[in-house]
């Protein structure tokens, strides 16, 4: 029988077999032809999501919950000590498994997607290096590790959505994902100075042993965690850092899935839960939090409605369920950020990979006002589509109503006016989701006949991780199954070793309450589901053309709130103007001439040394006996 | 004392040993057939540098004039790689006509030198140290002389043996002192019974000059330009490696013993002295357009880098002494390497224009001298990083903020001379760039080891960390 404690012992693995793929296929590339790399990338894969399995379990028997795995002293110089360790407990369990988990259906997804693309090879490396880049960031036991992942997911993000960099669009959404990323990484970098400087540590273990001596909204546990805030606005596309997310769609397909949906983008979540006691300390930060998300949510679901291209509306419902996922930190929630993480990951990454089988069958449209009439021909990609929204809108007894249910939840006990906000977010969700499936599958065809004689359901590869996903779509929410229908909340207990909520999970709240606001809920999506019928099959409304002028706020919405052009207006014009202008003349007269001045000197320091070096030997005598008298002159004499 | 006690002296007994077979190999080959000496070295070297990493018995030998620990059993074998090093850098120069006929004669000179400086650094007492430095030293002279119909290189012997027999001279005066005060040369002894009075004051200056000659500290570094310069590629090499690796390696095993009363008196000295060599190093770098003099001038400048590990004078800085010279001898043996491999190539172009748009020509001796650059920059995350940063640690420690800005500014000063044939080979256009060709296989080995050692040592931090379990104790 595997032991926790003994099977803990092979956790450095489940990182490093990813890795390996990586190094395999990028030195191997050569070698390797047709699906060769795509299958050695999954079967790396899948033996981490193994042995997290394994792990998991194996856990589960044992009575210790929470290990830390020492690796090797990686730096170790004064005063700055840190381990290179693992920290193997239920919510990196709980993020081991999504990763690797819903990674593998992705990767063996991508094998039938990508196949025809002549970069085949390097997109599996670039997904293994992803892998174990996120692996690293959820498993390590110190917020240095943390952030090694961190920056390592970034750079796969960066190389995979600048993947067909043929195309300078796509480019352009890279750089715009990396500058974004940056600033948020910067603020996280500050976060981690200042919690060094702060417990002259940076373990998770050690950071939270010494909290007790601080008393809530102090004002440095407030500053450090205002700075990881800023990192996970970033790497979570929350108001104002999210513009980057819905150009990150420029990637492939399956990268939008696993990267924008599914796992890297949750990465700020698992921060700020990782560290739940020290934003526990700081309710003014959870306020600024919950103000955020719930922002977010409400302003990306808005967007959503009058997006027409596939991924973009997908994207925009990411940033909106990352905002209600910020919305159960900022309540406190924290298991219920996770719970909602999790189930969203399954539902999400089958939406993108449903999203991608359309596309792949319509030889790359994306535009939804061009499709239509698809149910009878993609019968299975309907169906788990179709599953997926059920979920993502909150149907019961699909995941997405449990984990989004137990968020609405919270904000009721909260404050009745965040409940009202939340389900108007939940609403416009339901909307602009049906709005997609009816224009996607039902009516009519409307794209060009030769598109329609080439549609045809995708192959095995594709579609079997779409059924699987589906399962996990279904079944999801029983994971956390509430206690209201009679379940344990299984997951909000498993993660109580990891996370201290700082409010209870609604405890306090009346059953009658519990049901009637649920009841309500309900009645309001079926309602919205009828509207959305109505308008989209019954009347056949269609979404106006590009060239037809809106009325102002379908213009508003559908150019997302100018907030492109307003960064645009705010930084990048006063910047580049900046450097144009002003840059230019600070250069050449302070920074170039202090520099230049500088070097110049030196050299003409060095031109009269020179001289010295005449070669008379003599004169090399009488510098060595200068240099003998001179110091002993000052050591006898000073 | 037994026989089994000679096992101790296995360095010095098995250098003596391939020199006595390689003087027996060359008075039994004809003249014609002198070439077969060259691997014949290379291979007896190889086998005597890794016997030398086998497991060695440490302790004294001759009443303590000669003694060998871990830490000196170390400094030896970083000594024996630097000379294998050259000696497969030197294959093919050795092949050429004019050379033909005094094969033997260099590595029976460069052997010799190794075991003056292998007897050094396990001296004992300051006879056996003297001994060592001079059989470390006379060869050398006898070596920068190796092109004997050309004028600078005998110039260069000429200057050589002069400035060090003044340097000698000052140096024994200086013992001739410390056995006058103490009454013993032994290092036990004159360690326990040094103190501070003037005539041991001088006596410690004029020893010192004797060591900052070899080390080539300002100002007794002038004889350096010229005998870098007038020396054949691969003498200078060595003279700036491996010959000055064992100077540092005993002087700093005798600052901390023998001198330790002093420590105080010392430390000031070396630390203007460090930054005036940083400092003067970078200066006459900066407008060298030679390569083989500019490698000559920051290898000055290193040498006052390595200082700082000596005036931190803790076990962490001896430790970084040992580990840069490790990584310091890869990494100008590198770019050595490299220089030598193009002016043998190209009929001796030797200047930082003629390296215009070698990236396009031969991207692996540019890659590899870029690496070598890097290196001796200290840019991670190559090995002269990891050599540097851990000097900077060892001054740090002891507080020495001032000498630490120095060294930092210094060594921004120095990023833009190293980066200077960077530039020249990855982005100046040229006309005429020198064409592409192929190494021979000794020096492909060579540059391969150097470009192995650089990153190996960079990453593994086991090796530094095993330099520092050794015990600096004597």
């Amino acid at each position: 029988m595997v032991t926790f404690s003994n099977i803990v012992k092979y956790a450095w693995l489940v990182p490093l077999l990813p890795f390996a793929g990586f190094l395999i296929i990028i030195f191997f590339s050569r070698l390797l032809k047709g699906k060769s790399s795509g299958i050695i990338a999954s079967a790396l894969i899948s033996l981490s999501f193994l042995i997290s399995l394994l792990m998991f379990f194996a856990q589960s028997d044992s009575a210790v919950k929470s290990i830390t795995l020492n690796i090797f002293s990686w730096l170790d110089v004064g005063a700055l000590k840190i381990p290179f360790e693992l920290l193997i407990d239920p919510l990196s369990l709980n993020m081991m498994l999504i990763v690797s988990g819903v990674g593998l259906l992705i990767h063996v997804f991508s094998i039938g997607y990508m196949l025809h693309d002549e970069r085949f090879n390097t997109f599996f490396a670039y997904m293994n290096l992803f892998s174990a880049s996120m692996l690293l960031l959820v498993m390590g036991a110190n917020y240095l590790i943390l952030f090694m992942g961190w920056e390592g997911v970034g750079l796969c993000s960066y190389l995979l959505i600048g993947f067909w960099f043929k195309n300078d669009l796509y480019n352009l959404a890279a750089r715009k994902a990396f500058v974004m990323n940056r600033i948020g990484d910067l603020g996280f970098i500050l976060g981690i100075i200042l919690l060094f400087f702060t417990f002259r540590t940076l373990n998770f273990s050690g950071v939270f042993a010494q909290l007790s001596a601080f008393t809530p909204n102090n004002s440095t546990i407030v500053i450090i965690t205002l700075l990881l805030l800023v990192g996970a606005l970033g790497k979570s596309a929350q108001i104002p850092l999210f513009t980057w997310l819905p150009d990150a769609m420029a990637g492939p397909t399956p990268v939008s899935a696993l990267i924008h949906a599914a796992t890297m983008v949750t990465a700020g979540i698992y921060l700020i839960a990782r560290s739940s006691l020290l934003f526990n300390l700081a309710p003014f930060t959870l306020d600024i939090i919950l103000a955020i998300g719930l922002i977010t949510a409400l302003f990306a679901a808005t967007i959503g409605i009058y997006q027409n291209d596939i991924k973009k509306v997908l994207a925009y419902s990411t940033v909106s369920q990352l905002g209600y996922m910020f919305i159960a930190l900022g309540l406190g929630v924290y298991s219920s950020a996770i719970f909602h993480l999790t189930t969203h990951a399954f539902f999400k990454a089958l939406l993108f990979l449903g999203a991608g089988s359309i596309i792949h069958a319509l030889s790359g449209e994306q535009d939804i006002r061009k499709m239509g009439g698809l149910k009878k021909k993609l019968p299975i990609t309907f169906l788990t589509f179709l599953i997926a929204t059920l979920a993502i809108s909150g149907f019961p007894p699909f995941s997405g109503f449990f984990s989004k249910d137990e968020i609405l939840m919270a904000a009721f006990a909260r404050n009745p006016l965040i409940y009202v906000l939340g389900l108007f977010g939940a609403l416009m969700t339901c909307f602009y989701m049906f709005r997609l499936l009816f224009l996607v599958f039902y009516n009519q065809f409307r794209g060009t006949p030769e598109q329609e004689s080439h549609i045809h359901e995708s192959p095995a590869l594709i579609s079997v991780p779409l059924i699987i996903l589906a399962i996990l779509s279904v079944v999801g929410g029983f994971l956390n199954f509430p206690e209201i229908f009679g379940g344990k909340a299984a997951q909000a207990n498993f993660l109580s070793v990891s996370l201290t909520n700082y409010a209870s999970n609604a405890g306090h709240m009346a059953v009658s309450t519990e049901w009637i606001l649920m009841a309500v809920s309900v009645l309001f999506l079926l309602f919205i589901v009828a509207f959305a019928y109505n308008r989209f099959i019954k009347q056949k409304m269609l979404p106006a053309g590009d060239e037809i002028p809106l009325a102002f706020i379908p213009k508003l919405l559908s150019n997302k709130y100018y907030v492109d052009e307003l960064y645009n207006w705010l930084i990048v014009m006063p910047y580049t103007a900046l450097s144009e202008k002003v840059f230019p003349k600070m250069e050449l007269n302070i920074i170039d001439k202090t520099v230049n001045s500088f070097g110049e000197y030196t050299m003409w320091l060095g031109e009269k040394v020179r001289r010295i070096q005449a070669g008379n030997i003599s004169f090399y005598v009488f510098a060595m006996v200068t240099g003998v008298i001179f110091f002993i002159i000052i050591n006898l004499y000073f | 004392m037994r026989l089994e006690d000679f096992l101790l002296m296995r360095h010095e007994l098995l250098l003596t040993l391939i020199a006595i077979i390689i003087l027996i190999a060359e008075i039994f080959t004809d003249d014609f057939k002198k070439q077969g000496i060259r691997p014949l070295s290379i291979i007896l070297m190889a086998i005597v540098t890794i016997v030398g990493f086998l497991p060695a018995p440490t302790g004294t030998l001759f009443g303590g004039m000669y003694q060998a620990t871990d830490m000196r059993l170390m400094m030896k074998n970083i000594l024996n790689i630097g000379a294998l090093i050259v000696f497969i850098q030197s294959a093919s120069w050795l092949k050429s006509d004019d050379n033909q006929n005094k094969v033997s004669e260099f590595f029976l000179l460069l052997i010799s030198t190794l075991i003056g400086m292998n007897f050094m650094i396990s001296s004992g007492d300051f006879l056996m140290f003297y001994l060592g430095l001079e059989l470390a030293t006379i060869p050398i002279a006898a070596l920068a002389a190796y092109d004997r119909y050309s004028n600078k290189s005998s110039e260069a012997g000429i200057k050589l043996i002069l400035i060090s027999a003044l340097s000698s001279g000052i140096l024994l005066y200086g013992i001739s002192m410390i056995y006058g005060t103490v009454g013993s040369v032994y290092f036990d002894k004159v360690s326990v019974a040094y103190g501070a009075t003037p005539l041991q004051i001088m006596s410690f200056i004029f020893f010192f000059t004797g060591m900052a000659f070899k080390i080539s500290i300002v100002p007794f570094h002038l004889w350096t330009a010229d005998v870098y310069e007038g020396a054949p590629v691969n003498v200078t090499s060595y003279l700036s490696v491996v010959s000055k690796g064992a100077a540092v390696f005993i002087f700093s095993i005798m600052l901390v013993t023998v001198f330790q009363n002093i420590a105080a008196m010392w430390k000031d000295v070396m630390w203007i002295t460090a930054a005036i060599t940083m400092t003067l190093g970078n200066l006459f770098a900066m407008r060298q357009n030679n390569l083989k003099r500019f490698l000559a001038f920051s290898s000055i400048s290193q040498a006052g880098f390595i200082m700082l590990g000596i005036i931190g004078g803790s076990e962490l800085g001896m430790a970084a002494v040992v580990y840069y010279i490790l990584v310091y001898i890869f990494s100008n043996l590198g770019a050595f390497g490299v220089i030598a491999a193009i002016s043998n190539a190209s009929g001796g172009k030797e200047n930082m224009s003629d390296y215009d748009g070698l990236y396009k020509t031969n991207p692996a001796l540019s890659l590899t001298l870029t690496l070598a650059l890097f290196s001796l920059a200290g840019i991670p995350p190559v090995a002269g990083f990891f050599g540097k940063f851990f000097l900077f640690t060892a001054v740090a420690e002891k507080g020495y903020w001032w000498l630490l800005t120095i060294a930092v500014l210094n060594t921004i000063i120095s990023l833009y001379y190293y980066l200077l044939p960077v530039k020249a080979m990855f982005i100046n256009k040229a006309e005429t760039s020198i064409a592409y060709f192929k190494s021979d296989g000794w020096t492909k080995v060579g540059l391969i080891i150097c470009v192995a050692g650089m990153v190996i040592v960079g990453f593994a931090s086991v090796i530094f960390e095993y330099i520092r379990t050794l015990s600096f104790g004597l």
